[in-house]
Formats: C-alpha cells, structure tokens, sequence
C-alpha cells in the first residue's frame, strides 16, 4: 500500500480550523496554538515530530505568532518563520513549510494561520481632517497635498472589488448586480451547513439586495466580515509518509500543486491592484504541475471577499467558458449540487475572513472533503479540490489537493 | 504667491487643466507618478506628456461607507482615457446612483478646489464628468 507513495510528493496529514467568528478573550497567539495543536493531533503526532513551523498573521505579525505560538505548544528549538503576504498569508505559510520539505531540511512541517481583528470596521480606512494649522504641502513621490479617497477614486477594498466586479460586467454580456446577489445567496445558503462558519444563515435575494449598500454593487451581505480565528495543516514528505501509520497514510491528502504569483504588469495595475492576471496565471501553471484541468475538479474553495470577487475568478479558475461567468452562476454551476460546487463552506461571505487564517482554512476545507469527513456539507466522492487565495497588491496562491487512495 | 495647487502632482492646472503622464521612452507605458524603472519592461527613461482629457467609464462602484471626513455617496471609477491611459477618479457633475452612471459613459476631465489651507491657498481636485450628450 505505502509503495504508492512517491518520495517526492508531499502530503496533508493533519488539519485543523477554530469557528471563525469573535474571540475577545482571546489572541491571536492562542488561536493559533489551539489550530496548532488541533492540527497535530488530527495528523497524530506531537511537536517534537515538527521540524520547522510557519505561522501567518496579518495584524498580529510584527508580534511574531510563530514565537508565540510555540510558548503555547513546545519550544523545541526548530526554525520558526513568520509570514505575511496579504490576504494570500495563510497560504502563503503552507507554501513555506512545503518549500522547505521540499528542499530536503525538513520531513514534517507545521504551517499555521491565525488572526485577529475584532469589528476594526472597514479595512485601510485611515481618519481625515485632523485639526490644527493647515497648510498643503506636497508630500510623497506623487505630491500629494492632501490625503485622496475619495477624492481620486477609491483604494479601499469595497470599491477596489466592486470595481473589479464592474470590469467583467462593461467586458462581457449577461453579468450584473442579479448574478452577484446570486453569489450570495449561493454562498450564505451553503454556510448553514458549516458548523465552523462565523455566520449561518441564509438570506433571500431580496434581503440580501435591500441590504446597507457598502460599495455598489456590493450590499453589506456581500461583504465578507471581519473576524478572529486560526487554521492548521501539517504537512509530510512521502518518503516519510512511508513510515507513518497506516490509518494516517489512509487519511493522507496530496499537495498535486503548490503555486504563488504576483500581479505582472497589466495596464489596470496603474490605477489598482490587477486581482485577475495573477490568478489566470496562477491557475495555469497550477494545473500543469497537477496533471488536472477544471473539469476535474469536484470542489473548489475560491476567494469571495466580495460577491463581485467570486464571479470573475469562475473565469479566471478556467471553471467556466471565456466570459461566461454570468451564465455559469444564472445556471447554477458552482451551487453545492451543480457541476463544479464552489465555496460549499460558506466562503469568506460568510464563514469569515480571519486574514491570516483564510488560506489555511480553504485547505482545511477541501482535505476534508477529500477525506470524506466533511459531515453534512460532504460533497459525495470528491478526489480533487482547487483552493485560491488572492491578496492585494497583488499576492495569489492556489493549491490543489487530491485523495491519496493509499 | 501661488493661490492654487494640484492636489497631486500629474495633474496640472495650466491651459487647460490635464494630467501628465510619464511614458516610458521604451515600450509607451502610460504611468501617473514617477517611477524609477518601467513595470511594464524595465526601461529607465521617461518622458512627460500630456494626456487625453476625454476617455470613457470602464468600471465604477458608488461608496456609501467611507471613513470620516469623505462626504458618501460618490462615485469612484476606472476611466480609460482615449490615448491609452488608465486613470482612477470619482465622477463628479450628476447624481451617485446606478441610473446616472454607465459603464462606456463618455466623460471629460474637470477641476474643482477641495479646499483652502490657513495661506488662502486652494486645494484642486480633478475629476471627470459626464460629456455633454454622453452616449
């Protein structure tokens, strides 16, 4: 049976997620601590097993989590590395522990994502108009005399997707606030199933469009929360996977892809961050590593920070046909029961989106259900899921999973 | 003594107000604001010229939820300016609703003062506006 298991390859034995949701009594550290320890024992194994830990945080990084984390487990002395790389940090924290397997310095890896970031309200939005004397001088390369959103546009992240979202629609027929409120409740239905969802609750269209308008066309039920929670996985070679017990050769998941991106230049990149290119290009060269194309794909755990998020990467995942992202959601595609279910976790719209945590957390996610233990969210006989993360700036990371049939 | 100034400095409020882009003398690139190398290829050189004041609406959002001190609802959009350009400003000049701004609207730049410093020097914004019979 473990002669199935090529040396090279490297494998998911043990993951783990806190409900995302508010933790005031707690910190970021401890979250971590709690997903890290939850990790290792899914994986069952102990800290003196873990020869280098990667933890991402946001908020929280300038703390050094990786160090911390390590008070509340066991401080055996390994490298420990902190990682921040925008919303792309959790993902970015399994890609470290996978890289340094891969170069032969490790054989188990524990990669932790943990955040918190209580109801900090809108992200980036910096207050204006101190008082005091005035007077404009320009600062900065550009010269600016004044700060300027809202003035020259937006840069936050509502508007920034909204816009994104808007793009698509001024380039392809058939796409508009309907099929992202169809997201939505896509999404918010599908999180009523997840018992690790910050929310669980499903709204109709109606609610979800007569909501506080955030950003047009985005409603604040198309926005995803801000939140605390943490993430593991522990990650093995296969050499050492060998060696391992059976039972945890049978749970195994496999890394078939592991690849990150930034944004290459494109002319939209002059006026915001380019969320598409990255990931087009990140998904291509995911699925030649992988030997898998989209139609394989029995789930997939995409980056819906905005409901006008989630439809432009159906296109940019290859998941539908060039431009026809309208048509996949107005067709029910990526719905639980549809052809290639998407977010069946509830996505970040309503799980939650714990920065740090997320690209963990989509991981936690599709191994689940590739193992078969996702309990009543289970996407029946899934063997390969896609997970994506895009931060801005740009940053995207996509792994994708296979059931190890070991 | 000045009594205006550009609230950035790619916009220049001379004969008539325009924004300056900085090109890269290699492959054309279109950038507002200096950079060091071009992020298109790599080219060191630059130079400055003068850009379209017309171009067309190629995505908005209307913000409500802004932070304290930006007057909400606006409109903020990406606007592809007719040599090639990509700019990012609010729509200015009609209402912030779905029904008032169109993706492929033509619009054309314009200025405002944003505001007067303790000297009575003014503060000028550009934005864009709807063209007249804007199609």
């Amino acid at each position: 049976m473990s002669s199935n298991i090529d040396d090279h390859d490297i494998w998911i034995i043990g993951v783990s997620m806190t409900r995302f949701g508010r933790y005031p009594d707690k910190d970021a550290f401890l979250l971590g601590a709690e997903a890290a320890l939850d990790a290792l024992d899914d994986a069952d194994l102990t800290i003196h097993d873990i020869d280098i830990l990667a933890a991402g945080s946001v908020n929280q990084i300038r703390a050094y989590p990786a160090q911390r984390i390590q008070k509340h487990i066991g401080q055996t002395g390994i490298p420990a590395v902190n990682v921040i790389n925008a919303c792309a940090t959790g993902a970015t924290a399994v890609r470290t522990v996978h890289q340094a397997i891969k170069a032969g310095e490790a054989s188990i890896g524990l990669a932790v994502g943990t955040e918190q970031m209580g109801k900090q309200g809108m992200l980036g939005a910096g207050r204006f108009g101190a008082g005091g004397e005035r007077r404009f001088v320009p600062e900065g390369p550009q010269g600016a005399v004044m700060q300027t959103e809202g003035i020259l546009g937006t840069g936050l992240m509502p508007g920034t997707f909204a816009q994104a979202g808007m793009r698509y629609a001024a380039q392809h027929d058939g796409v508009g606030p309907e099929q992202f409120i169809k997201i939505a409740v896509k999404n918010h239905e599908n999180s009523v199933r997840n018992p690790l969802a910050q929310y669980q609750k499903a709204f109709t269209a109606e609610q979800i469009r007569d909501a506080e308008m955030i950003a047009y066309p985005n409603t604040t039920l198309m926005c995803c929360p801000t939140g605390d929670g943490a993430s593991g996985a522990v990650l093995v070679s296969g050499e050492r996977l060998r060696s391992l017990p059976v039972e945890t050769q049978r749970r195994a998941v496999k890394i078939s892809a592991s690849v990150l991106t930034s944004d290459p230049w494109a002319p939209d990149g002059l006026v915001q961050p380019d969320i598409n290119t990255l990931t087009r290009n990140a998904a291509r060269q995911a699925y030649e590593v992988a030997g898998v194309g989209p139609a394989d794909l029995d789930l997939v755990e995409l980056h819906d920070c905005f409901a006008t998020a989630e439809l432009i990467h159906y296109d940019n995942l290859e998941l539908c046909e060039p431009g026809g992202a309208g048509d996949f959601i107005d067709r029910g595609a990526p719905k639980r029961d549809g052809e290639t279910p998407v977010n069946v976790s509830g996505g970040l719209l309503s799980k939650g989106h714990p920065l740090g945590a997320t690209g963990v957390a989509n991981i936690f996610e599709v191994s689940t259900h590739l193992r078969g233990e996702a309990g009543d969210r289970q996407v029946e006989g899934a063997t390969v899921g896609l997970t994506h993360v895009i931060g801005l700036g740009s940053a995207c990371s996509i792994h994708i999973l296979e059931k190890g049939n070991l | 003594m000045a009594t205006h100034i550009p609230i950035v400095n790619y916009l220049d409020l001379d004969d008539p107000a325009h924004l300056v882009a900085t090109t890269c003398d290699e492959c054309g690139a279109k950038f507002f604001g200096e950079r060091l190398a071009c992020a298109r290829c790599g080219g060191r050189g630059f130079h400055h010229e003068r850009s379209a004041r017309t171009g067309t609406v190629g995505s908005f959002s209307i913000i409500h939820r802004a932070p304290a001190g930006v007057e909400a609802p606006y409109v903020s959009a990406i606007v592809d300016l007719d040599d090639g350009a990509v700019v990012k400003a609010n729509i200015v000049g009609c209402p912030a609703d779905p029904e008032s701004v169109r993706l492929g609207m033509t619009v054309e730049l314009t200025t405002y003062e944003v505001g007067t410093d303790d000297d009575g020097t003014a503060a000028v914004a550009f934005g864009f506006v709807p063209s007249k019979g804007a199609s």
